[in-house]
Parts: structure tokens; sequence; C-alpha cells
């Protein structure tokens, strides 16, 4: 029994056990000796957990993109980046010329639902017209093909943004209804913070049910077991896979809505770095599962607002919030070692990735 | 038959050689300069090429750079001795390998006499080596981190100048502007890792720290990162009175717009510095920035006013940051120093020796320009800046000169 045992640990897997055990008792004890410096109050903690589950909630929008395309194609769309950058950045417009005909401070509802059905319907366009030119013609050749594709679109639709706005930054209007804030018990939390919180998790309801109650829900399903045979069940599989491409984007227009809510500021490559997020959620929670991609994208929401603060301050490491992003992938890198499908992934990732 | 025609074709080649060489050897003209000179022959073009950052986030810096220079060709009627003056050049991105890839293709130019950059410190770190080694007069128009003009230090290369100002005199003022002007004892500092930044905070916490005032906290960001959550929340541990963070757009904006939701940072001062004294800052930090301070040139006069309407003209807009006014008298340091030591032949062929060229714009001495009276000096430096702090306002642009106070419009409080 002991022997077998030893005879399947590789050295691989007892050196990998090491790593990930160091990195356990660096973040233990990173933590304990942060909290044992009492140097930041309760409510800053709670401050920065609610701008982390903010943050998370518009990366587990971007990510149902990825991680929806990757179920039914099982391609990465690297250009979902710049569908979730175009949404917001043609809203703006809208949004500017609201502010300053007034209507948005007037109306601040009914001119957050015009800059969101502006933004989701720009988004979800993006997403067909990508699916129509770019992956459509490619849909039988080599993997590898589309996933180039994908990152020209990218490049492609940055620059045809640069060209049309210039590379300058556009700044969202402030909308002065959600710039109050209510005190509870000594904590502060902000409106937008609970709007973008809200805004993400109803989002996720409505496509959880979409996928899990709908009949075009069911055939999304169907697709992404197996495509073959859903066609022969009559289910038109070209027509789903538009359907999740728009349904993706929207989601995405939607994301970006909520990102400028919190961050008002859009440029050509504002996509990037959230993209990227979001692909990391999808992957941390199981890329082609969507409770999953909620999950991890929470996950990498927390971590990067209050890993930092928490795990380095008391090692005593210099300026920590610029290693976030090395918090969120070792994070990655950790999970995919001992859990390579991710945390809820399914054995879609394990037969047909 | 190939061999036969090779020969042919290379006794033709040594003939035209021979030919050619007779022609030119009539104007006697030998270049001794140490290294080198430009030939410009009586039809060529006078090239002057640019490596500023004219795209991405921080464009607006090169363009109203390449702006200020474009005014300037125009003001001699785009003529320099009878040469026609050829401006063009590469996007730098104001990163250090963007200035390496812009200062390699230039550097492979020889008819290239000068070259106005670079936009940002970091870039001017990688290409100075190659524009330097070609033989070039570099003059910058908002390099203004100190290294690079600093004889003992390795990124000081010769031939390097610039019009913009050294940044021990910027941050040295805003120090002073906050210690002894606000009174204020307590700062915390954020750079972006870039050169700019990191000698522009360095600069400010020694003159600080010597004046009497405590730095609470030094960090840095990313240039990249829109969420500031965790650095703001931990610099708010210190309780400072003020945040000085000498960086650029957009990082720049989403701190101004996140201190003032984070909590212990509500009413805390923000300063910037010249790198955030744009338009932009007020279309993506919204009416947050109201109250916002930078540091910036103080250019002023009438010589610069008459500069303004040719500007507006020219380009339909107002000068975007200061840059142009420093791209302007770079340009014209050029000219000026060009004309000194050319070389013209009756035939219109012009000879500029490399090293005079170098020598006689460090032997500029009041120059008259938009930004004051201009004395360069061997080192490099040519500013004479007088720094100023101004508040922005939320909907109001430019923002608000509030110091030095001896420069402030009468009438103001």
């Amino acid at each position: 029994m002991l022997r077998t045992w030893r005879q399947r640990l590789t050295l691989t897997d007892v050196f990998i056990w090491v790593i990930g055990l160091a990195i356990a008792v660096a973040v233990i004890w990173g933590s304990i000796s942060t909290l044992r410096l009492h140097i930041y109050s309760g409510s800053g903690w709670i401050d920065l957990t609610i701008r982390g589950l903010a943050l998370g909630g518009v990366y587990a929008l971007i990510a149902m993109g990825y991680t929806m395309v990757y179920g039914i194609l099982k391609m990465i769309n690297f250009a979902h980046s710049e569908v979730f950058m175009s949404g917001p950045f043609t809203a703006c417009f809208v949004a500017l010329g609201l502010a300053s005909s007034g209507f948005l401070n007037a109306q601040p509802v009914i001119s957050l639902a015009i800059i969101l059905v502006v933004s989701m319907g720009v988004s979800a366009g993006i997403a067909l017209l990508l699916e129509r030119i770019c992956y459509r013609p490619l849909r039988t050749a080599p993997r590898l093909v589309p996933l180039i594709t994908a990152i020209g679109a990218s490049f492609f639709l940055q620059y045809t943004f640069r060209g049309l706005f210039g590379s300058g930054s556009f700044g969202y209007p402030a909308i002065k209804a959600l710039q109050q804030s209510w005190t509870i018990s000594g904590i502060q939390i902000f409106k937008t913070q609970v709007v973008v919180i809200a805004g993400s998790v109803l989002m996720m309801l409505i496509l959880f049910a979409i996928v899990q109650w709908t009949k075009i829900g069911k055939a999304m399903r169907a697709v992404s077991e197996d495509k073959e045979a859903a066609e022969l069940m009559g289910i038109n599989v070209d027509s789903i896979i538009v359907f999740t491409f728009g349904l993706g984007g929207a989601s995405a227009g939607a994301a970006g809505v909520l990102y400028t809510l919190l961050f008002p500021v859009v440029n050509f490559y504002m996509g990037f770095i959230p993209g990227i997020k979001a692909f990391t959620a999808a992957v941390l929670g199981g890329i082609g599962n969507v409770p999953g991609a909620f999950l991890g994208a929470i996950i990498l929401g927390l971590l990067e607002s209050v890993g930092p603060n928490l795990f380095l301050t008391g090692l005593g490491i210099p300026s920590p919030s610029q290693l976030k992003d090395a918090i969120a992938f070792i994070v990655l890198v950790l999970i995919l070692i001992f859990r390579p499908t991710g945390l809820l992934g399914e054995r879609i990732s394990r037969d047909k990735a | 038959m190939f061999k036969k025609l090779s020969i042919v074709v290379s006794a033709l080649v040594i003939l035209g050689m021979v030919l050619t060489a007779c022609g030119s050897a009539a104007p006697a003209y030998t270049c001794t300069d140490s290294i080198g000179c430009v030939k410009l022959a009586p039809t060529d073009p006078l090239h002057i090429a640019y490596l500023l950052v004219v795209s991405g986030a921080n464009a607006a810096l090169g363009i109203d750079s390449r702006n200020g220079a474009e005014i300037a060709i125009d003001d001699v009627g785009g003529k320099l001795l009878n040469h026609t003056i050829k401006f063009d050049g590469q996007d730098g991105g104001c990163s250090a390998d963007g200035g390496q890839a812009a200062g390699t293709k230039l550097a492979s130019d020889p008819t290239i006499v000068a070259v106005l950059g670079t936009s940002c410190s970091s870039e001017a770190r990688s290409a100075e080596p190659l524009l330097s080694k070609a033989g070039f007069v570099t003059i910058s128009s908002s390099n203004t981190a100190p290294d690079l003009t600093d004889p003992t230090n390795p990124n000081h290369y010769p031939g390097y100048f610039r019009t913009a100002h050294n940044d021990k005199v910027q941050g040295a003022a805003a120090a002073d502007f906050v210690y002894n002007t606000l009174g204020f004892k307590t700062a915390a500092t954020i750079h972006d890792g870039s050169l700019y930044a990191s000698s522009l905070v360095g600069v400010f916490a020694d003159n600080f720290k010597k004046d009497g005032g405590t730095i609470s906290t030094a960090t840095s960001v990313d240039p990249n990162a829109t969420d500031m959550s965790s650095v703001l929340a931990s610099i708010a541990t210190g309780k400072p009175q003020l945040i000085y963070f000498p960086i650029f757009l957009p990082a720049g904006a989403f701190i101004i717009d996140q201190a003032r939701t984070t909590p212990g940072l509500e009413q805390t001062v923000l300063m910037g510095a010249d790198g955030l004294y744009s338009p932009d800052v007020m279309k993506t930090a919204g009416a947050a920035v109201e109250g916002f301070d930078v540091s910036s040139p103080l250019v002023q006069g009438p010589a610069y006013d008459a500069f303004v309407v040719k500007y507006k003209a020219k380009f339909g807009e107002l000068p975007i940051n200061i840059f142009h006014a420093h791209a302007y008298d770079a340009m014209n340091i050029i000219f000026q120093a060009i004309q000194k030591v050319a070389v013209q032949q009756p035939d219109g062929t012009v000879y500029i020796p490399r090293q005079g060229l170098r020598d006689a714009v460090a032997a500029t001495a009041n120059f008259q320009g938009l930004t004051g009276v201009l004395t360069c000096n061997p080192d490099g430096d040519c500013a004479n800046p007088i720094i100023g702090v101004y508040t922005y306002h939320a909907g109001q642009y430019p923002p608000q000169l509030i110091w030095p106070t001896k420069y402030l419009p009468t009438g103001t409080p």
C-alpha cells in the first residue's frame, strides 16, 4: 500500500506541494502579522471588501462572454475585451449628451436605462459582427486559426475606436443621485457600489435563468454537450451560436456600464486589463461553467482589493498594491495546479480542451 | 555571358564614380568635424526628426510638442538656408522599449541633423545612447528627470539638451509650496515607476524632509491600474495632509476620483505635477477634480499670447498642455545653431558639422524664447523655469494659478 503510493508520488508532485505550502504559510503569516499591526481599521477592511465585491461582479459579467463561448465553440474569444470596451465607450457619448441637457440628473433611472441599453446593444452588435465575419468562416479550421483571428480582431477593434474617437480618455459624467452614501454603524457605503453589486447579481441571475430554464438555454446546453447530436435533434446550431455571442456581448455591455460607474473613464485600451482578469476568473472557476465564472470572478475581485494589504503589509513589502496582479495570478496558478479543471470545472475542460 | 556583362557594368560604375568625384571636387570643403558632417546637396531638404509620444494614453504630451515645433517651422517659412525643412519622426510611446525602437530607426538615418524629443524621460534613457552615437543633436521639450543632464550619471549623453525644466526645480517648488504656503507637515507620495515620477517624488521628499516635514507613506502604483482602493487604503493609515502623485493619465484621474471616497482621505489635499496639467484631467476625473493642485511651468507674456493665437488658427484648439512652448523654443534654438555653424557653398550645398552644432547649441545664451530667457549649459539644461501651482475647479479649464503670489493677476485675493 505504502509502496504503491510512494511509486505514484513523483518529484514534481513533491515540488508543487512544497511551493503550495510555502505560499500558504506566507499568506497566513502575512495576514496574521498585518492584523496584529492594527494599522487598518475595521471599516477600512469592510470598505475594501465592498469594493472587491463590486469589482468581482463586473469581472463576472465579462467572464460570462468568455465562458459561454468556450462552452459552445471550445475557443477563447480574445476579442471579447474589445466587445466589453465598445459598449461603454459608445454609451459615454450618450451619457455626455444626457448630462449636458440636464436629463441625466433630472431622471437618473431612465438615463441609466438608456445608457445601459445603448451599451448592451453596441457590445452585442460588435459580438455578432465578430461571430459572422471572423469566426463563422473559420469554424472548421484548425483550433489555432480562430484564436489568432481573435487577437487580430481585438487589435482591429481597438484601433478602429482609436481612429474614430482619438487616443485620449473620456470621462463619464457623474450622476448626482449615485454620489450619496449611507453610513451604517461607522461604515460608509456608496450608492454606486450598491448599484454595481446589485446590478451584477441581477444580471447573473438573468443569465443563469436563461441558460437553465428557457428552451433556448436548453438548446445551448445541448450544443455545448455535443454539437452533432444537437444538430440531429433538430437544433439550429448556427442560430444558437449567434445567440450565445449576442448574450455574451450584451452581458459585457452591461458590465461596461457598471465598470464605468466604478471607474468613470473610457479609452480605447480600457478593455485589455479587465478582459484578461475576466478570462482569469473564468479559468479560475472552471471555463465553460456559468456559476463557476461567477465564483471565480468574486474571488478574484476580493483577492485584488483585500489581498495586497492583508497578505503583504505584515511582511513589510513596500507598495503592496503593485503586486495585486501577482497575487491574483499566483492564486490562479495554485488552483490550476491542484484542480486543473478550475473550482467548479466539469468534464468539459477534460475531454474537449 | 554574365561574366562579360558584370565586367562592363563594374567598369561603368567605376567611371561614374571617378566622374562624380571630379565633379564634386570643385567646391573644396573638407569636413574636419570630429564626428562628421551632414551634407545637403542643393535640392536636399534639411531633415529634423521628432521622437515623441503621438499615440496612446499620453499622446497629448507629444502632439502638443509636435504642434509647437510645426509652428516654429512655419515661422521661418518652412525653409532654412534655402533648404526646405523636412520634419517627420517616430512614436516613442512614452516607454523605454518604445524609445529604443524609435531611436534605432532614427539612428539609422544619416540625413537627420537634429531630433526633437523625447517626450518622456523613460524614452530618453533608452533612445539617447543610440541618438547620441549617431551624432545627432537631441533637444527635448518635456524630459524633466534630473539624471539626463547630470554629467556624473550614466544616463547623460553628449548632444542631449532640453528646454524643459529639470525636476530638481519642480520638485523643490512643490515641496516649498506644500510646507511653507499650505503649512502641511505630513505628506504621502505615489509614483508610477516611471523615471519622471520617481525622480520627482524623490526630489519632493528630500526637500520636504529637509524643511522638517514627514513622508507618511511612500508608495507606487502601476501606470495602467484602475483600482486604487488598496493603495489609497494603505495611505489612509498614515493620515497625511496631502498626497503628492506626479504621475500621468489615466492613473492620476483614478486616484483623484477614488481618494474622495476612501475612508480617511475625504479631506486630504491632492497634488500632482505637469504630467497632470491637461484638459483630459477635467474630462476624466469629472467633479472630483475640484481643488486638485498641480505644479507646472509658468509661461506668460505678449509673445506667448501671440503664439496661442497662431496655435488656435493652425490646429483649431487651444494648446493641450505647456510643452508646445518648450518645443517651439527648442526648434528655434536648433535653427539658430544651424545657421551659426552651417557652411554654405556657392552652388547651394550646405555642410553642417555635427560636433560644431552640439557646441553651438551648448553655447546658446540669452535666447529670447516663449518660456523665458534661455541659456544652455554644457550638460544640456537650457530651461529657465518659473514653477507655478494651479488649482483645478470643476468645469473650468485652464486651472487657476494660485502660487507664487507675485505672479497672480492683480485683483485676485
